[in-house]
């Protein structure tokens, strides 16, 4: 995770393996209580709340499907990762978009250079967010995972472009 | 040759019915598999029915669902995530394995019978079935619960020992001494270091030799090398079962999600096919007598899967409702004690009464533990554990690391 921001600096963040099902992820607020968030394999989420007296059980597990999952996101903190972005929405037919790396698309470990997107659709990409981190201006060489979600900016059209040319795998869009 | 539309109806009406029955089991949030195995006893030799031209049907489908079990529960961990499993958890895996294999060993020399179906009933006992309590632990809500790690981790780590453990069993099944059965155990072991290397290490390249692009050729490329690779490994006498697991770790990433997607209802179908067989092989007759020796063994051994829960969990400061959780959790047996003893029946140096009385066994196990699974959620199991906590603990339990 070279040249990251973790978001949560102050926040002690607890990443737990789940054989077969995915991550946990989970930490304790300041009022004592532990929230977590499953990411499954398949790419769905779970929001997790635990129980007060017995920090072991969870009493709610929110099935969330990846929309979902990004406007709780972006209804909780964003702010932090988009707040300045959000500003170049006032520019006439300039919009921001997030799109999340399924894991069927052909740019799964392969890099940003080879998407060419700029070149073919004017859009940028102009951070990746993998896990907690924001991975700001990502250089050609970063190479993609499953349930890397980009933050584009540009066009509708120009977005729309990005977006089915990480979906398929052709060279001429 | 059978007649071929007798067995269209049969294998149809018989597949028809274990629909109908699934529906009811899920109906009641219970497994499946024990009323696949009822079904199968109703239609076999000596059940209510007998089935005559889909024997030999359901005889191959059991051997495909056998594989189908083993390539999707491979595809479902990756290398990594087995061999990390190892390190961090291999003491609750083996005080498993002592605590739940040892009385099922020790319950077959205790009936008389001899040592090799006293290593094939340790199986039977040592391990829970993953798919039972996977489901149990989505349906109650459980997979965000702090204990939820540490009871995947014992259940990967038993599947993980079946690589080693099922080419011990053939060897021994097959009448081998100790030395040969020492031999096919290093082969085995040899093989399943390497495979994990090799996925490890070139994982990437095996999953990009088959794309994903085209759903219909990685279904066939997926199961004709898992078929073929299981085949092999029978050969070699390292048991196809555990060939087709290999198969499932060695493939990773989008191949292996895509591949586990098109292969889960063929797994659903094979392995239906597998439980009835198995079934259907078991004369229902001799179920009678081994009931109360089966009741005694469930019992044991269920309790034994609690203190394995209950001290695993301890071993990763989950605090006592947690321990019992997990303890509970891990009791039901199903697919793969079936699969052990589904090798050992009709061989020579078993004791016949071995099929009948690991039926009885999973059926208790199953409808038993998937019950007392939810006793933590009941409100007063919470008022008794609260009782007992607070006189013996006034402070509150820190959640350690």
């Amino acid at each position: 995770m070279r040249g990251g921001i973790v978001i949560a600096v102050r926040v002690r963040v607890e990443q737990t393996a789940l054989p077969g099902v995915g991550v946990r992820h989970d930490l304790i607020t300041e009022a004592g209580r532990r929230i977590g968030v499953i990411t499954h394999r398949t790419g769905q989420r779970d929001l997790v709340l635990y129980a007060e007296d017995d920090p072991d059980a969870s009493i709610a597990d929110i099935p969330l499907t990846t929309d979902e999952a990004i406007a709780l996101a972006d209804l909780l903190g964003n702010p932090l990762v988009l707040g300045q972005l959000s500003s170049v929405e006032g520019a006439p037919g300039l919009r921001t978009g997030q799109i999340t790396i399924s894991a069927d698309s052909p740019y799964v470990g392969r890099t940003l250079g080879d998407t060419r997107a700029r070149t073919r659709t004017g859009a940028s990409i102009v951070a990746v967010i993998r896990d907690e981190t924001v991975h700001p201006s990502p250089d050609p060489e970063f190479r993609f995972e499953a349930g890397d979600i980009l933050v584009v900016i540009g066009t509708q059209r120009g977005i729309d472009g990005v977006i089915a040319i990480l979906a398929r795998d052709d060279t001429d869009v | 040759m059978p007649d071929l539309t007798e067995l269209l109806i049969e294998v149809g009406a018989l597949l028809l019915l274990l629909g109908l029955l699934g529906r009811i089991s899920r109906r009641f949030g219970l497994s499946p598999i024990p009323l696949y195995l009822l079904a199968g006893l109703a239609f076999g030799h000596g059940g209510v029915l007998s089935l005559s031209d889909s024997q030999e049907f359901f005889a191959i489908g059991a051997e495909i669902g056998v594989i189908l079990l083993l390539v999707m529960l491979g595809l479902e961990y990756t290398a990594g995530e087995l061999v990390d499993n190892l390190r961090t958890s291999a003491p609750a895996g083996l005080v498993d394995g002592l605590l739940n294999a040892l009385p099922g060993a020790a319950f077959a020399l205790l009936l008389g019978w001899n040592w090799v179906t006293a290593v094939v009933l340790a199986g039977v006992t040592w391990v829970s079935s993953s798919g039972v309590i996977a489901k149990i632990l989505a349906d109650l809500g459980r997979l965000g619960n702090r204990e939820t790690p540490v009871i995947l981790s014992v259940l990967v780590i038993e599947d993980l020992a079946m690589a080693f453990y099922l080419p011990l069993v053939t060897a021994v099944l097959a009448g081998a001494s100790l030395v040969t059965g020492g031999k096919a155990l290093a082969i085995a072991v040899v093989t399943v270091v390497a495979v994990l290397l090799v996925a490890i290490r070139f994982g990437h390249v095996i999953s990009k030799a088959i794309s994903v692009k085209d759903p219909e050729a990685l279904l066939l490329v997926v199961f004709g090398l898992t078929l073929l690779v299981a085949g092999v490994a029978g050969k070699l006498k390292v048991s196809a079962a555990v060939g087709a697991f290999l198969v499932g770790i060695a493939i990773s990433g989008p191949v292996a999600h895509h591949a586990a997607q098109l292969l889960t209802p063929l797994r659903d179908l094979f392995a239906a096919a597998f439980f009835v067989f198995f079934g259907l092989a078991t004369d229902p007759r001799d179920i009678p007598p081994v009931i109360l020796p089966a009741l005694a063994l469930a019992v044991v051994t269920m309790a034994t899967k609690v203190v394995t829960g209950y001290l695993a969990a301890r071993r990763a400061g989950i605090a006592l409702p947690g321990r019992l959780r997990a303890g509970l959790a891990l009791m039901p047996r199903g697919e793969f004690s079936i699969v052990i003893a589904g090798l050992a029946a009709g061989s020579a140096g078993v004791a016949p009464q071995l099929a009948p009385l690991a039926t009885a066994y999973v059926l208790i196990t199953v409808v038993a533990g998937s019950a007392l699974a939810r006793l933590p959620d009941t409100a007063w199991f919470k008022r008794l554990l609260r009782r007992r906590a607070q006189p013996a603990a006034p402070a509150p339990v820190p959640a350690a690391q």
